[in-house]
């Protein structure tokens, strides 16, 4: 029992953080139609700038500094890559964001070498103890700070000019511009807010129990493409929902890897993709999704 | 000739890659004037509106040549630019953002109005125009009537403090109570100073409204004039109102020689 009740707060604080992951996905998909596979490498660039700066400037400049700079190279891959590329479909411009995450992730695991990079976050190996139950404390910040930012941003979606100009674009981009919306504007906030939330998603992901940022963060990243899946892709709830259900699922067989041995090592790994494709067997268009995502 | 500094249109030519969808049509729409462009389907009707309100690049289409003046000066071909000049469109089909409620509506409607009073200005007036859209402030847009969501895209539109309203077919799909009330909604916008470019099929309610009328025909202007006197004329009466001869009304024989060319919607 107590391991159980320790694995399900570790998935849900796992969870809250591929949640984040997978909301910047589903925001993009929203603004602009492009499924972006270049969200590993938006995260693995927050995540480097936090380990680099932190011994320079202090670790909370540093967090401001990986979020405030994840969001630009994302506003940089929209400004630079998608708004020029005058391609027909969204599949192309999808491939597109593929050719740009290889070379970004390239040159930022060049430059991490095999390094690992800490966070230099003051929460360390600490732990709270409720009982018999042991938790990591950056397990519980996580869980906060993604609940906080989740709950900010869908406020945001819901309440303000920003997120009224987002949803009426994703429902009708045309209709929207006749509305003098600016979709470039729209886009580009889109691929920032979703480079800022991949930034804070690294720091949580490279922090106690995982010993730091290295080569491999990226690989955790794609984890968070299933939760986005498998919600919907179009749907922030779905976003949430998946990112919940990856992370739980994904603590839970890893905890339990002793009795899943008949399954083979590294259960836990796989996971996420068994559940995406468990779903979609019987919701094609995800949890939450709407049944045809794409636009006539 | 030129209205007093509205909308103006000059030999424009629109094409949609190798299709050529409007071949120099010129248009005026005087200040404070409401114009009706009156065509069958695919004469070019809707491409005229995209064409003035920036929007062609949503279709792949681009102006050829010619040119469209606002106010005096060239009108830019970013709708967002547009907007800001007060020139808005109504699109067809109503198009209201179903998923948000109707409040979200016309609140997407003054995104584009930086003015906060002015923002709240607008709403008093389209809540007054149509009181319905405060009763269901609430609902989503998507489950209203189609006469609703009707007055509701022309609200969020009126939500810009538009000077100039372009309106595609505003009565179309509609009970008859309710297009002539949308109808007469129009004549009142236009009373309270917003000029208006109405686009319709329903040649009767438009000709009705209008001071003058243009007739498009396969992407040209065919007949233009004050109207009154379109409404009047026999070749009008026939092909857009629905009146006339029997001998006319059947479809063309062969060999019958000139009759209705074009009529093939």
């Amino acid at each position: 029992m107590t391991t159980f009740v320790e694995l399900l707060v570790n998935g849900v604080s796992v969870g809250a953080v591929y949640a984040l992951i997978a909301l910047g996905f589903v925001v993009i998909f929203k603004a602009t139609e492009v499924v972006n596979f270049t969200h590993a490498s938006l995260l693995l660039a927050g995540g480097y700038l936090i380990a680099r700066l932190h011994p320079v400037v202090g670790f909370w400049a540093a967090v401001s500094a990986g979020v405030a700079g994840a969001a630009v190279v994302g506003a940089l891959v929209e400004f630079l890559v998608i708004r020029r590329g005058r391609v027909g479909s969204h599949g192309v411009l999808a491939i597109v964001t593929i050719g740009v995450d290889i070379l970004l992730t390239t040159e930022l695991t060049r430059q991490i070498g095999t390094d690992v990079l800490a966070m230099g976050d003051p929460w360390r190996d600490q732990v709270v103890r409720l009982g018999p139950v042991t938790i990591a404390e950056t397990r519980l910040v996580a869980l906060g700070v993604a609940a906080a930012l989740i709950v900010a941003f869908l406020l945001a979606f819901k309440f303000t000019g920003w997120g009224v100009a987002m949803r009426a674009t994703a429902e009708d981009a045309e209709t929207a511009a006749l509305m003098g919306v600016r979709l470039g504007r729209v886009s580009l906030s889109a691929w920032a807010v979703a480079g800022g939330l991949a930034a804070v998603a690294a720091l949580f992901l490279c922090v106690f129990p995982t010993p730091g940022l290295d080569r491999s963060t990226a690989a955790a990243a794609m984890k968070a493409f299933p939760a986005a899946i498998l919600g919907g892709l179009d749907s922030t709830t779905g976003a949430l929902a998946g990112g919940l259900i990856v992370g739980v699922t994904e603590t839970m067989m890893s905890g339990y890897q002793g009795q899943l041995a008949f399954l083979g090592r590294g259960i836990g790994d796989a996971a996420p993709y068994l559940v995406m494709i468990a779903i979609l067997l019987f919701r094609p268009a995800g949890l939450f999704g709407t049944k045809e995502p794409a636009r006539v | 000739m030129a209205g007093e500094a509205g909308l103006e249109i000059r030999d424009l030519s629109v094409r949609y890659g190798p299709v050529r969808a409007l071949r120099e049509v010129g248009l005026t729409v005087p200040r404070g004037a409401v114009v009706a462009v009156l065509g069958a389907n695919g004469a070019g009707k809707t491409t005229l509106l995209r064409a003035v309100s920036g929007t062609l690049r949503f279709h792949r289409g681009g102006v050829a040549s010619g040119s469209v003046f606002f106010g005096g000066s060239p009108l830019p071909a970013s709708p967002a630019a547009v907007v800001a000049r007060g020139v808005i469109q109504v699109p067809e089909g109503r198009r209201v953002f179903g998923r948000m409620t109707v409040a979200e509506n016309l609140r997407a409607g003054a995104l584009g109005v930086r003015d906060r009073a002015a923002a709240a200005g607008a709403r008093e007036r389209v809540l007054t125009l149509f009181p319905v859209l405060a009763e269901r402030a609430h609902q989503r847009a998507g489950l209203l009537s189609g006469g609703e969501q009707q007055m509701l895209s022309i609200g969020r539109a009126l939500m810009g403090c538009p000077s100039m309203l372009l309106l595609d077919e505003p009565t179309l799909g509609l009970a008859p109570m309710m297009a002539a009330r949308i109808a007469a909604t129009i004549g009142e916008i236009n009373a309270q100073g917003t000029s208006v470019l109405l686009v319709e099929q329903n040649a009767a309610t438009a000709l009705a409204l209008a001071s003058h009328a243009y007739v498009l025909e396969v992407g040209e202007v065919a007949l233009s004039g004050p109207a009154a006197e379109l409404a009047a004329s026999d070749e009008v009466r026939r092909r857009y109102l629905g009146v006339g001869t029997p001998e006319t009304d059947r479809p063309v024989g062969i060999g019958s020689g000139r009759t209705l060319p074009r009529w093939t919607a």
